[in-house]
């Protein structure tokens, strides 16, 4: 039962291993509510980089001293904890610059191997991340895009994937979770479709991974993407999990050190993956922290965490309800969603609700969230996005709710 | 802090609608996006033979501050032309705090955005898309 998870789970423990949660701004506490742009980062991780950095910091997998090898051990551990977080092997997992790096990455190497006239799948309600690298590659090698359209609660609408599909659409790439609505996929139905045709399916996770461990393989997708920084890591690290079969015939996607075999002035071997996607020094201390955040997470009661997050979603929308003038953007209930909750408040624009929230110590995003199709879709200014964490509290919420009715009180 | 930005004669301002609409004839007309927070501005003009601006309306998706500026803009635009409106932006400029000097009224309300980096373009983009109109 809920309830029993959400007395058992020390939301207060949680907070003291995050150092920013006790800062105070102009003397007011911080309410961090913008968890889906960008999550505050335990001490765990911190204390990861740092050690990296003081006791084993040099370049990876070329140096025979013995700080190279502490580097290249604590690079390759890190692989290790994403991997087991995932449920896949670390020889799947390629480090990248960011969740935005891995769909580019995605887009640029596996989409070489598509040809003109063949179809991708997205929806209206991707993240431009996962909107513009396919546009680019449309531009490039002449494949088509196709765009599964969004239900009013803020779903992608499955029921129309028997017309959208055909015999020439190759990948199905789709958000997770809404970064918008907080919608959850129904990733087995888009799976079940996708083998009908014979289309690969990619996740952009960037949303759920900081929710807790997957078990990849279960959900029979090819592709997986996720960013470092929203999954309590640091920035400048994301990663890309594909099938193994996947990686070994995608083309490298930058050249230069690392992801070679054996390079002559006349041509160049590729090393296997997932070196081959890893040119240059990588951001070592970036994916040391996001291994640590892999294993922090790890350690957590999620059953409880979850059930925790879903309590305050529901404090927040009864909370909203009283507010004159509040229109939830998203599924209504609590069913099949995760903590993202996206609001309208009549005569009052987004950003000037969040800035109002700023006032009460209140972080927010507010705006398109880029997702501009969806709001073009849906004849929006943007929204005022709540995104919850496991160390949010109910005086998070709270506070959010005295700024709302403060901005709706004096701003229209 | 923002309750200290969003002063009374902000909100006067933005609620005042001046110029808020649309033109049945324009001569010319401008959109502008702010790519990074998708607000939007549209500003019409209809010009004299003089190409200053005879009358002009705008139409505003975006938050209050642009609101307000499109209002304030939209009531000391008529009689000027292009250098006039861009003699106007610098009061826009120094109430920001972006040029040095005194800001003439109406703009001088917007000093509180001073302090508010991210939220200065807010208040630019009418004058962008009034000048794109009038280029």
């Amino acid at each position: 039962m809920a309830g029993t998870h959400i007395m058992s789970f020390d939301v207060a423990s949680v907070r003291r291993q995050f150092p920013i949660l006790s800062e105070i701004i102009d003397g007011r506490p911080i309410h961090y509510l913008d968890n889906g742009a960008s999550a505050q980062t335990p001490l765990a991780v911190i204390d990861a980089v740092r050690t990296y950095e003081t006791t084993g910091r040099a370049n990876v997998l070329r140096g025979v001293h013995r700080l190279a090898e502490r580097a290249t051990e604590s690079y390759e551990g890190a692989r290790e904890e994403v991997a087991r977080f995932l449920g896949v092997k670390p020889m799947e997992i390629v480090f990248t610059g960011g969740c935005t790096a891995a769909i580019n990455l995605v887009a640029y190497s596996y989409g070489s191997l598509l040809k003109p006239g063949d179809r991708i799948l997205l929806s209206e309600l991707e993240h431009h991340s996962n909107i513009v690298p396919w546009q680019l590659l449309r531009q490039r090698s002449g494949v088509e895009l196709d765009m599964i359209p969004v239900t009013l609660d803020g779903r992608i609408d499955l029921d129309t994937l028997p017309k959208l599909l055909t015999p020439r659409t190759k990948l199905i790439s789709l958000a997770h979770i809404s970064n918008v609505t907080g919608a959850l996929l129904d990733v087995r139905s888009v799976v079940a479709a996708a083998e009908q045709v014979g289309a690969k399916v990619m996740l952009d996770g960037a949303q759920r991974a900081p929710h807790g461990p997957l078990d990849l393989p279960a959900l029979g997708i090819d592709f997986y993407v996720f960013a470092g920084h929203k999954a309590y890591g640091p920035n400048g690290i994301g990663v890309l999990w594909a099938k193994p079969e996947l990686l070994e015939a995608m083309p490298p996607f930058h050249g230069g050190g690392s992801m070679i075999g054996r390079v002559t002035l006349a041509e160049t071997t590729w090393a296997p993956p997932p070196r081959r996607f890893e040119a240059g020094t990588p951001p070592i201390g970036p994916a040391i922290g996001l291994g640590a955040a892999c294993k922090w997470m790890a350690g957590l009661d999620w059953t409880a965490a979850h059930a925790h997050e879903m309590a305050l979603v529901q404090r927040l929308m009864d909370g909203l309800q009283t507010v004159d003038g509040t229109h939830l953007f998203g599924p209504a209930g609590l069913q099949d969603r995760y903590p993202v909750v996206s609001f309208t408040l009549d005569g009052v624009h987004p950003h000037d609700v969040a800035q109002t929230l700023d006032a009460f110590g209140v972080a927010v995003r507010a705006g398109h969230h880029c997702a501009q199709p969806l709001m073009e879709r849906f004849d929006l200014d943007g929204t005022t996005r709540v995104s919850i964490a496991p160390y949010n509290d109910n005086s998070d919420i709270d506070a959010l709710l005295t700024g709302v009715q403060h901005a709706a009180r004096t701003l229209r | 802090m923002s309750d200290q930005l969003y002063q009374e004669r902000i909100v006067t301002l933005a609620k005042s609608k001046t110029g808020a609409g649309k033109l049945a004839t324009p001569t010319k007309s401008a959109r502008r996006d702010n790519p990074l927070c998708g607000d939007r501005v549209t500003i019409d003009v209809r010009l004299d033979g003089q190409e200053r601006i005879a009358e002009i309306a705008h139409q505003v998706r975006g938050c209050l501050l642009c609101q307000a500026s499109a209002a304030a803009l939209a009531s000391v635009a008529v009689g000027r032309d292009k250098s006039g409106i861009a003699e106007i932006r610098h009061d826009a400029e120094r109430a920001l705090g972006r040029e040095a000097g005194e800001a003439g009224e109406p703009f001088a309300a917007f000093a509180p955005v001073k302090d508010h980096k991210s939220r200065q373009e807010c208040v630019l983009l009418p004058f962008e898309a009034l000048q794109d109109a009038l280029a």
